[in-house]
């Protein structure tokens, strides 16, 4: 039985429709990610399995009880779900301690201490249980804020953009410690970013949302290399899409050669039986596309951001197409230079050609 | 300008008592005291209760709030005066009506002090929905989550921020019932107001009357403000009010 299952859940803000007939499910100790551009809905199914918001129609179970559905509304503070907003949401007038203490209202004075204690600690700020949040950097109120939702022992954590409000250094590592604070408490969790680097760091999961609904729900993985739709290739991740002909059910031929695919292709509705001639438009991350003095295939570099470690090239092919292709920053060449490349394509994705 | 200027006149007796003028000002200054001290403490009570409820989720709750505090805003005090006093107890039924017209003790004062108390409620009331409102969203969701209902987290997060937020406007009013009361001399309370009238008839000596009544309202507007001043720095929210923040302990 999964810890949280989502059913079918539509939502709508008037005639607007916000959540579409979405459904997934989560595991205990799993974190996952609802990743998209704002306006798609994510926040909006965070606060249906919080229950700030009701479902039109579908349901959500959390460890095998309804806590919402056609005809059933259980209230938020019921639920035993934590959350952490992007603007942390810590109590002003309240001291740290405090605020870490705040949902343990039911414990006694010195289990409350107790858990307080154990939650500082998890966090790195045992010495700072007196001060008072507007005391902390935004990491450690941050941190707080996990902390005060972790206390009571949820089923389940959501965060709402969390890492939103803070400077870049601080995002990737501060995602990096909660990740770790939520693996060793054993909690499972959902976070809504935006921020693929975000949701890449921190979740096990991500569903790939746009219009209410989820495109894919897959591992970081399988969602940069394996797309199941055109919008999750362009979402996550840089690269381009070539034209390309297919040869049979597992190779195509591409302008810079024929990439062999390790699983059967499917090129869309005009062609079930997937046959000769049938044209695709193939994706090309930038690390698909190698570097190689070597290589009898030229292409002309007309862009490059530098990276530290590496460049990201933009190439002319002869035919016009452009690719991108990510070189150690060692090989440093002029815009106009044309240099040898050989594509190394793992995993094969193509998309029916637009027209 | 031939005004014959007499400041002993507070020491002197009234025309045909044994009272002096002094004594009818500080007994018009007792008045003034309880009507607006009175009236204060029903309109912060009211007015807490009524802008609380303008912001809960309940809409029959929230609009009977929005009526009560349009409906005391809306009539000019002096009317409301006259309103309850004249009004209200003709609308009553018959037994009660007569009681009120005859019987009642401290008629008066109970009316004025009723009076401006529901009025200065819906002022109080709109600055409390203010300070709630002003509040990010994700306080009331942080205190539902973290397992309190909808009342506790009001009582524990939301009015506990908003209420001391709202200090410094709520100054305003307190100093402004003192002001307000004044009004209450036209249902013939004997406070300040009241009596400055009759002792510049009585004496002739306006002047001096009204510099007095000046002074005293002065003090009393002036002494509200120093004690919400005083309730303002004890209870601020650490490190929401600037220009403070050197207040803290931080050792």
């Amino acid at each position: 039985m999964p810890l949280l299952d989502i059913d079918c859940i539509s939502h709508a803000y008037g005639t607007q429709a916000v959540v579409r007939e979405l459904s997934f499910q989560l595991e205990t100790g799993q974190i996952a990610c609802l990743l998209g551009a704002s306006g798609c809905g994510k926040t909006t199914m965070l606060r249906l399995i919080a229950g700030f918001e009701r479902p039109a129609t579908g349901s959500i179970r959390l460890n095998g009880v309804t806590v919402a559905d056609t005809n059933l509304h259980m209230p938020a503070e019921k639920r035993r779900i934590g959350m952490v907003f992007q603007d942390y949401a810590l109590f002003p007038h309240l001291s740290i301690a405090d605020n870490i203490g705040f949902g343990l209202h039911q414990k006694s004075t010195l289990e409350i201490r107790q858990r307080v204690d154990e939650m500082l600690d998890l966090i790195g700020l045992s010495n700072r249980g007196e001060r008072y949040p507007h005391e902390l950097s935004g990491g450690q109120q941050q941190r707080v804020a996990l902390a005060r939702a972790l206390a009571p022992e949820p089923h389940l954590l959501l965060l709402d953009e969390p890492f939103s409000n803070l400077d870049i250094a601080l995002r990737e590592r501060l995602s990096l410690e909660v990740r770790d604070i939520l693996k060793r408490a054993g909690m499972a969790a959902i976070l809504v970013t935006h921020d693929q680097n975000e949701a890449f760091a921190v979740a096990d999961v991500v569903g790939i949302m746009r219009e209410g609904r989820i495109e894919q729900w897959d591992t970081p993985y399988n969602l940069y290399h394996r797309p199941a739709t055109r919008h999750v290739a362009d979402f996550v991740g840089q690269g381009v899409f070539i034209s390309g002909e297919v040869l049979s059910r597992q190779s195509i031929k591409v302008e810079l050669g024929i990439l062999e695919s390790d699983v059967p292709m499917e090129c869309g509705t005009s062609c079930a039986e997937c046959g000769r001639g049938c044209r695709l438009d193939v994706l090309l991350r930038p690390d698909d596309v190698i570097h190689d003095d070597a290589s009898d295939v030229l292409a002309e570099v007309v862009a490059k951001s530098f990276r530290g470690a590496e460049f990201l090239y933009t190439l002319r092919l002869d035919s016009g197409a452009e690719v991108l292709s990510l070189v150690p920053s060692h090989h440093n060449h002029a815009i106009g230079e044309q240099i040898g490349i050989r594509l190394a394509v793992d995993h094969v994705v193509g998309f029916p050609n637009r027209q | 300008m031939n005004y014959h200027w007499n400041w002993g006149i507070f020491l002197e007796p009234v025309k045909g008592g044994d009272e002096t003028y002094l004594d009818w000002l500080l007994t018009g200054f007792g008045w003034t005291l309880a009507v607006s001290l009175s009236a204060w403490l029903m309109a912060l009570m009211l007015g807490i209760l009524v802008g609380t409820l303008r912001t809960t989720p309940s809409k029959p709750l929230a609009a009977l709030a929005a009526a009560w505090v349009e409906l005391f805003r809306n009539i000019p005090l002096l009317v409301q005066m006259f309103l309850w006093f004249f009004v209200v107890p003709e609308l009553l039924p018959r037994e009660l009506s007569l009681w009120v017209k005859q019987d009642m003790p401290a008629k008066e004062f109970i009316t004025a002090t009723l009076c401006l108390g529901l009025f200065t409620s819906s002022r109080v009331a709109e600055q409390v929905r203010a300070g709630i409102e002003a509040l990010p969203s994700g306080q009331r969701m942080a205190g539902l989550a973290l397992g309190f209902t909808l009342p506790q987290t009001y009582r524990h997060v939301l009015l506990p921020c908003a209420l001391r937020m709202v200090v410094p406007p709520l100054t305003s009013e307190f100093m402004n019932v003192f002001k307000n009361s004044s009004v209450a001399f036209a249902i013939g309370v004997l406070e300040l107001t009241f009596q400055a009238r009759q002792m510049q008839e009585d004496s002739e000596q306006g002047i001096e009357t009204f510099f007095a009544v000046t002074l005293l309202y002065f003090i009393c507007a002036f002494t509200a403000n120093r004690v919400m001043a005083l309730i303002e720095r004890r209870t601020r929210v650490p490190g929401q009010m600037a220009g403070q923040m050197a207040g803290h302990q931080t050792t």
